[in-house]
């Protein structure tokens, strides 16, 4: 009788510790942005200098190589895209470089796209002039101003800038430095050292990417690629100025943020807390020129008084586009009426440089801030306080066995002894 | 005569548990998180582009193919969910097209980020790897430590929620530099059958500032794990050895033995209290 009555118990116990587990919460999933995405902007930028001449690429010049991938690009650009066309070298034959240097054309304006306008325009050019590639980036990124979309430059050439001193990576570090979050991918046409490492250096500086292309059938897929990246929805940063102390630091809220930091500094945010609420920051900082092989960012939560709370560090050493740090800290509940808590958000890096790169711009630092729920704290390390495996269910059975062995003695002493009713 | 009752009536109060505890937890798991089921970022047809940078990077399902086709040079990006209690595998491939010979050996190396973008740790794997200049692909594996629901503040451990991958090239030849590859890049999971399972739950580690992801059922709710079975199954046990140890160490029941009165109709005379 007992023993029904314990295992009815039992059976009840459990069931109403399922029943109450199951109305845990599950926790909800990060909201999705539901705004439209502004309409992004690309500008293709094309050398039309006397070197586009040249017939390399599969047997034909570069230029007319140039003008049927742009046909199939023009033909495929996605809905919605404003494209706009700039040359750089394609007016100015003469020798004087001070002119062959201002050579650059805004030959179909950035706006809704008129294919048979943009192809006639693209037909008439004829390989000409210098390669002014740095004065042609200014130009591009006014032609870019304006809206809230991506902006992309598709910088298409065969040879390096013939315009020094004016250096084009330079250019691209100081436009990127602007925080229009422009992006300037780079092709280069059967290009040689030197070329190649301008343009790699000037996709380095703004995050695009560089490619090197010897058929023209590589040419118009990696445009059209190209062009369509700019549609993928993104989320554009906001930009803001650190501080160097806590005191005085910029107030921010969930979203995300760009910044420049100059090498092996510090800069500092702030952030204020609910109770209840656990705040997530993730910074990463780019290299966008020549570093030095090791290299380190930090990322500290600290309160306004200056004790850490969390800390992350992350070093490495080697090639790379972007060096990450993240820090998660809960803030426990709190009766109502608690004032949320600031936390001061310390991002530092550790990146050096040779002396000949220049230090300024800073190096982009891009941070993210989330504020979620806070977590369920565990009062158990365990999964509920469960038990999982064999030497558990040993140890249970072992105690089933003392304990009937225990009662069972104790049954058969009371009736041997008649101590039972 | 009781012995077999006893018995069945403690195997249809297990059977029943184990079924209440099975059924919530197959009913829970689509109704845990509608709203990300519904925005879970990656659609049925495997990407064939990845991004380039936390921000961009292409969401990835597991167990489909994402495919890009990359400059050699390029920082190629994916980010895919990985839920609790999972062992996640990152296996990524760089083919080299054979119409563009290249100049030399190249390192490519894949690294795992977890939603807050901290570098997580490859078990085992070939995270690094260095590729032949004649060589036609490199293959990289990254084996993660188990996906956890809480950690502390100050851990590093990978919890629920989005991952990155990266997958770029460490070094190569300068002459290179933006030729042609081929990448893509597949993550698998298998299970840890709770025998990692911790308490307490994070909020899905998802930034509202990258790309939506989300399991293609929505996160698993965050209250099952077999550890329930094994710790009831246990009180089962127990129960049933402390049944039969106590019928051993009482004796046998013995028709006019010392006391015993089994004699009488047991159950409408049963004083409560009486151990039969």
């Amino acid at each position: 009788m007992i023993f029904r009555k314990l295992l009815t118990a039992g059976a009840a116990g459990g069931l109403f510790a399922v029943l109450a587990c199951g109305l845990v919460p599950a926790q909800a999933a990060a909201d999705e942005p539901a705004t439209p995405q502004p309409t992004p902007k690309v500008e293709l930028v094309l050398d039309v200098s006397g070197s586009m001449r040249a017939r390399d690429i599969d047997g034909e010049s570069r230029m007319s190589a140039a003008k049927q991938a742009f046909d199939d690009v023009l033909d495929s650009v996605p809905q919605g895209v404003d494209l706009g066309i700039r040359t750089l070298g394609a007016d100015y034959p003469g020798p004087d470089r001070k002119t062959g240097c201002k050579d650059t054309r805004l030959l179909y304006p950035v706006g809704p796209l008129d294919r048979t306008d943009a192809k006639t325009a693209v037909a008439t050019l004829v390989p000409t002039g210098w390669t002014p590639i740095g004065p042609a980036l200014l130009k591009a990124a006014d032609d870019l101003k304006g809206g809230n979309g991506t902006r992309r430059m598709v910088l298409i050439t065969d040879g390096e800038d013939t315009c020094a001193p004016l250096n084009p990576c330079d250019v691209a570090r100081d436009i990127a430095a602007r925080g229009i979050h422009l992006v300037i991918d780079t092709l280069g046409l059967i290009p040689d050292a030197s070329t190649r490492n301008q343009l790699s250096c000037i996709a380095e500086a703004t995050g695009g990417t560089y490619t090197s292309v010897e058929h023209r059938q590589q040419l118009t897929t990696k445009v059209k690629q190209l062009v369509h990246r700019s549609t993928a929805p993104v989320v554009t940063p906001v930009a803001t100025e650190g501080s160097p102390s806590c005191a005085d630091a910029p107030l921010l809220k969930q979203g995300i943020y760009t910044d420049r930091e100059t090498f092996a500094t510090s800069r500092w945010y702030r952030v204020e807390v609910q109770p209840g609420q656990e705040l997530r920051a993730s910074a990463s900082v780019s290299d966008d020129r020549v570093v030095n092989a090791n290299y380190g960012v930090l990322l500290r939560g600290v309160t306004q008084r200056g004790r850490e709370i969390v800390r992350d560090d992350e070093a490495g050493t080697g090639r790379t586009d972007a060096v990450s740090a993240g820090i998660r800290y809960p803030k426990p509940h709190a009766d109502s009426g608690t004032p949320a808590e600031t936390v001061c958000l310390e991002v530092g890096n550790s990146f050096s440089a040779p002396a000949s790169v220049k230090v300024v711009p800073g190096l982009p630092v891009e941070l993210s801030i989330d504020l979620v729920h806070g977590p369920d704290q565990p009062s158990d390390v365990a999964f509920f306080g469960l038990g999982r495996g064999w030497w558990l269910l040993g140890l249970l059975a072992l105690t089933g066995v003392v304990a009937g062995l225990i009662t069972g003695w104790i049954a058969r002493w009371s009736l041997n002894t008649g101590r039972t009713r | 005569m009781r012995i077999p009752r006893l018995l069945s009536a403690a195997a249809a109060a297990g059977a029943a548990a184990l079924l209440a505890l099975a059924g919530p937890a197959a009913a829970d798991d689509p109704s845990a998180t509608p709203s990300a089921s519904a925005s879970a970022g990656g659609s049925d047809t495997p990407p064939n582009e990845a991004g380039t940078n936390f921000l961009n990077a292409t969401v990835l399902r597991q167990g489909q193919t994402g495919t890009a086709s990359a400059s050699a040079g390029d920082y190629l990006y994916w980010t895919f969910p990985a839920d609790t209690g999972q062992h996640v595998t990152v296996n990524a491939t760089v083919t080299f097209p054979a119409a563009t010979p290249r100049h030399g050996a190249s390192t490519w190396q894949v690294d795992v980020y977890d939603g807050l973008r901290r570098r997580q740790a490859c078990r085992y794997g070939s995270q690094t790897r260095t590729a032949a200049a004649d060589a036609t692909s490199v293959a990289l594996t990254c084996h993660l430590r188990a996906i956890r629901s809480w950690a502390e503040p100050w851990s590093n451990d990978p919890l629920r929620g989005a991952y990155y991958v990266r997958l770029t090239d460490l070094s190569l030849p300068p002459a290179d530099l933006g030729l042609p590859v081929a990448a893509s890049v597949q993550v698998t999971s298998d299970g840890t059958a709770g025998s990692q399972a911790v308490d307490g739950s994070v909020a899905p580690v998802v930034s509202a500032n990258g790309p939506a992801v989300a399991p293609s059922g929505g996160w698993a709710g965050t209250w099952w794990s077999p550890r329930w079975l094994w710790t009831g199954g246990g009180g089962l046990l127990a129960a049933l050895f402390a049944v039969g140890a106590h019928r051993l160490a009482r004796g046998p029941v013995t028709r006019g033995g010392a006391g015993y009165r089994s004699d009488v109709p047991d159950s409408p005379r049963e004083p409560a209290g009486w151990t039969s």
